[in-house]
């Protein structure tokens, strides 16, 4: 059941006294500087890019030459300048503090990564330049793809997907294409009920009846249920290790080999891989497609929602079905299959333009070859026990639904909060006021008031300390009965609590000029 | 190891503080025979400087087509990116930040994004946009199971004349769902008649302006068609910059507009990430897949922005989805939007003027050569010329002589005759005069 609790946000009945007072003339304060939309600020004739005036050219444009105004606003290049930079610093980020954002793996992003994404000749190359040309980017594919195979001690690796929803999409749909060139026609896959909710979503995209499977007392898969649920019809299984309560699936060579025994296959979710790097590989634990997030596991940043990259590794078994393009050596260095022929020629097919997420790959390359195998283990060491840190640092004042070691996220559910009148949301909110992002609330959904707080590696133990002194400070609050503080969060951040409801129940998605007949359309249409 | 903080002493303080003795104990849950004792068979870590140098070698063994003269496109293309757009989006702010799930301490995203979306709408002539796609390909696909719900029709009608990687990436989108999609064979004679293609169980029509090849066309009278037979009308657009000088999609009646935006701020990086766009009619957005960010105010009543209508998406509805999508390419629209405002509409529409003229300059220069034929009555910045020799043959021949002259059509179609000699040319702000002297040159000795 979806829990709904604390979502979405409704502002408060009247406006409150934090407010009142400190308004200014110009609505800034101090450093906190407002922009309006870019679309107020325009004043035709401006330029922001200066370029020579263009060839008097017989056209070629045929009938279809624009005739009305676009009606984008004019500017110079200072007036952009500041507006981005004013909206920049209305939002949060790994850079300023601590974002322990549960199941998304907010690490450090180094600097050389964008340094090395944006060289003349890596970041500048044409995808359909000849490949005689573009040797050098082929061999960096190539050499990411060693370093995922053997991290993941899988034997293939498909590069093209665009992000770990896509990677997905890869994996189940070469499980599927492996099944059809069999003849076989199964319908169900099985999904725990922690699962995020792009595995379902996936699942039918790939025209599968999703099967959800409880979890056990203990927060993993409940084996017994699987087993029960396992038949000629399962095509195969999608199962995310660290789970999404931060638990290791310990069966997970069990379940493997329950899956391998109806013919079926099993598709890891790789979105927690930071927890393990180095120290187990999804190859060795029976996986036989899992996708890699290189935004979260090779810190390629998340850019306020993407571009990210999730390159799928494969079994044997599917290895034949992988999309195209993928790379291949032949005598003349390396070259690309780009079509379902030859080589290709059991391939599902081909999943976006071109050859994957370039700039991604540079990225998650640099990152690798930074940290190297050894730092690679310490990577999943120091996730691991800092999570667990975070995680003893508040057992006596929280409640962890699963007991024992959890792995790269510290899980807890609200039953701290029972009877003080604060929701997760209000804790949530209250720690923004202290300067921190909130961790991820109300997933996974099998635990009521969920709180997931992922620290990763990046994080020092004077933060961790701090956090940790944090939560307890507004534990205490909240238990003590001082309400109000996490009524009225957040306070301090550039906007009060927002009215979700009525933006979704009357959407207002783009700007539209005061006085136009764009608005008169607009509303005639809806 | 720079990246990560712990002394020794500290590692061994905090995990007496858990209570386990050694490292070894925190990961007792993986099974024993599948723990790994040893390092991986992979180097040990490297100094920046040293890493720096190794994608420095890679990098020189590559021809930047910014350093030598160069005409491709093919759906992707080479523009100048204006170095305010490359440093906004290396802004900690905005390159560290995930997903806005927390509005109030992501206003500068949300801000943005609901910006992109309008700038979208505007220049597709479309009343509303989502917050991005993965690219323009995935963007085209997405688009016909849209329209599949929309209509609640099983079938959708592709152009043979769309890029080929869009419609292979719709076909492989479709496969295994319901939908089906009809291909027409690409063309480089005259109109595609759709005629006898559109029936009662079609859910789309999908056509790119301008196409494959390079020709515009005004699509007003398929709209007419599509909707008179209770279909929608997809429009692709992936050279975005056209839009300053021609007709929008929205103009000629399509209902869902699918497009690449790479060419407005977004390096080329050797094919990605990009920016895919998706724009439709404000009666279908809850049938769009992605995110969405909406205007709405705070408890103070100040203007702000959300992510909003998320019961569309994964996340809430699981596998009644409109979509598995879940990540955008929200730098990527951070890029095209500060790049956009750069330009605004003075130089948006100049940007497509100059890339016209340059183009047609150059489709004139070309075409004088023996050998070399222009296919196109009409095009915008690219065009496809017929040659006397076999056109992958030729762009080697060119790259040895350190021209990237196009893109051969049988790299894309491939295994059919027709397209052998046939090279796509685009041609961009950024080619200089010098450059297709040199173009027309090479072209002239080895034809």
């Amino acid at each position: 059941m979806l829990n709904k609790q604390g979502r979405p946000t409704q502002p408060a009945e009247s406006s409150t006294e934090i407010g009142q007072g400190s308004e200014t003339y110009s609505g800034n304060k101090g450093l906190n500087l407002e922009s309006p939309l870019i679309f107020e600020q325009g004043l035709d004739g401006r330029i922001g890019v200066d370029m020579a005036e263009p060839k008097q050219v017989e056209s070629r444009l045929g009938s279809i030459a624009r005739k009305n105004p676009i009606g984008l606003p004019d500017l110079s290049e200072p007036q952009v300048l500041r507006h981005f930079v004013r909206l920049s610093r209305q939002n949060y980020a790994i850079d300023s503090g601590f974002y322990p954002l549960g199941s998304c793996t907010m690490k450090h992003n180094p600097r050389i990564n964008e340094k090395v994404a944006r060289l003349a000749g890596l970041g500048d190359l044409h995808p359909m330049q000849p490949t005689s040309t573009v040797q050098g980017a082929l061999e960096l594919i190539d050499s990411l793809a060693h370093w995922l195979k053997t991290i993941t001690g899988m034997p293939a690796v498909a590069m093209s997907p665009a992000a770990g929803a896509h990677g997905e999409l890869c994996g189940v749909m070469a499980i599927r294409a492996a099944h059809e060139a069999k003849g076989e026609a199964r319908t169900r896959i099985l999904v725990p009920e922690s699962a995020h909710g792009t595995n379902p979503a996936t699942a039918a995209l790939c025209g599968y009846k999703v099967d959800a499977v409880p979890a056990r007392e203990d927060g993993r898969m409940d084996l017994d249920a699987f087993a029960e649920k396992l038949g000629p019809d399962v095509a195969g299984v999608m199962l995310t290790n660290p789970n999404t309560c931060g638990l290791f699936e310990s069966d997970v060579k069990k379940i493997a080999g329950m899956v391998h025994e109806i013919g079926a296959y099993f598709y890891c979710d790789g979105a927690n891989l930071n927890a393990i790097l180095g120290r187990t590989r999804p190859g060795d634990l029976g996986v036989d497609a899992m996708h890699i997030n290189l935004h979260k596991t090779f810190s390629t940043p998340h850019g306020g929602g993407g571009p990210g990259s999730g390159p799928v590794v494969l079994s044997d078994a599917l290895s034949a079905f992988a999309p195209v393009p993928f790379i291949t050596h032949g005598d003349n260095g390396f070259d690309l299959v780009e079509h379902q022929e030859g080589q290709a020629e059991k391939s599902f097919g081909r999943m976006k333009g071109y050859h994957g997420q370039m700039g991604m790959f540079i990225r998650a390359l640099a990152y690798m070859q930074s940290h190297g195998s050894d730092g690679l283990r310490q990577i999943a060491e120091d996730a691991v026990l800092n999570a667990n840190y975070i995680r003893v640092g508040l057992d006596d004042l929280m409640r962890s639904p699963f007991e024992g070691i959890c792995m790269h996220e510290a899980l807890f559910d609200d039953s701290s909060l029972k009877g003080t009148g604060v929701t997760t949301l209000d804790l949530a909110k209250a720690l923004i006021d202290e300067g921190y992002h909130p961790m991820t609330m109300y997933f996974p959904l099998v635990v009521h008031g969920a709180m997931l707080i992922e620290p990763t590696e990046s994080e020092s133990r004077q933060t961790l300390d701090q956090f940790i002194g944090t939560m307890r400070y507004l534990l205490e609050k909240a238990k003590a009965g001082e309400t109000e503080m996490f009524e009225q969060a957040p306070r301090f951040a550039p906007r009060r609590r927002l009215d979700e409801t009525g933006a979704a129940r009357h959407p207002v998605l783009r700007w539209v000029p005061e006085t136009d007949e764009e608005e008169e359309k607009l509303s005639q249409a809806s | 190891m720079r990246y990560m903080p712990h002394t020794a002493d500290e590692r061994v303080e905090m995990l007496a503080k858990i209570g386990v003795g050694s490292v070894d104990d925190l990961f007792v849950d993986i099974p024993e025979e599948a723990r790994l004792d040893a390092l991986l068979d992979l180097p040990r870590h490297a100094s920046e400087m040293d890493v720096e140098k190794n994608f420095r070698t890679l990098a020189a063994k590559n021809v930047s087509p910014y350093s030598t003269p160069s005409f491709l496109g093919a759906g992707a293309y080479q523009h100048h990116v204006p170095s305010v757009a490359d440093h906004i989006i290396q802004r900690s702010e905005f390159l560290t930040a995930y997903t806005p799930y927390q509005p109030e301490i992501s206003q500068g995203t949300l801000q943005a994004l609901f910006e992109f979306q309008t700038q979208v709408a505007m220049i597709t002539g479309m009343e509303v946009a989502n917050a991005s796609m993965y690219d323009g390909a995935t963007s085209c696909a997405e688009a016909v199971l849209m329209a599949c719900r929309i209509t609640r029709r099983k079938k959708a009608v592709l152009s043979g004349n769309l890029h080929p990687h869009y419609r292979e990436v719709t076909q492989t989108t479709l496969q295994f769902t319901e939908f089906k999609a009809d291909e027409l064979d690409p063309t480089l004679t005259g109109s595609e008649d759709f005629t006898s293609q559109i029936s009662k169980e079609t859910a789309c029509v999908v056509v790119q302006n301008p196409d494959f090849f390079g020709r515009v066309e005004d699509f007003s009278a398929l709209a007419d068609k599509c909707h008179e037979a209770g279909a929608l009308l997809i429009v692709v657009v992936n050279e975005i910059v056209s839009l300053g000088a021609l007709m929008s999609p929205g103009d000629m009646g399509a209902d869902i507009v699918a497009g690449e935006g790479q060419s407005i701020g977004v390096p080329l990086s050797y094919g990605g990430p990009y920016v895919g766009l998706l724009a439709t009619r404000q009666k279908f957005v809850r049938q769009m897949p992605g995110r969405l960010c909406g205007q709405t105010v705070d408890q103070e009543g100040k203007r702000g922005f959300v992510l909003t209508l998320s019961t569309r998406e994964q996340h809430i509805r699981r596998e009644k989805a409109t979509s598995n999508i879940c990540t955008n390419a929200g730098l990527c629209s951070l890029a095209f939007t500060v790049h956009m405002s750069l330009l605004g509409e003075t130089g948006f529409t100049k940007l497509a003027a100059v890339n016209h003229g340059e183009a047609a300059t150059a489709a004139d220069a070309l075409s004088a050569i023996d050998g070399v034929e222009l296919i196109n009555e009409t095009f915008f910045n690219e065009f496809t010329l017929k040659l006397s020799k076999n056109a992958a043959e030729v762009v080697e021949e060119l790259a040895a002589r350190h021209v990237l002259g196009g893109v051969p059509v049988s790299r894309l179609i491939p295994n059919d005759p027709e397209f052998d000699n046939m090279l796509l040319v685009a041609v961009t702000e950024t080619c200089a005069e010098s450059d297709l002297t040199a173009f027309v040159a090479a072209l002239k000795e080895i034809l």
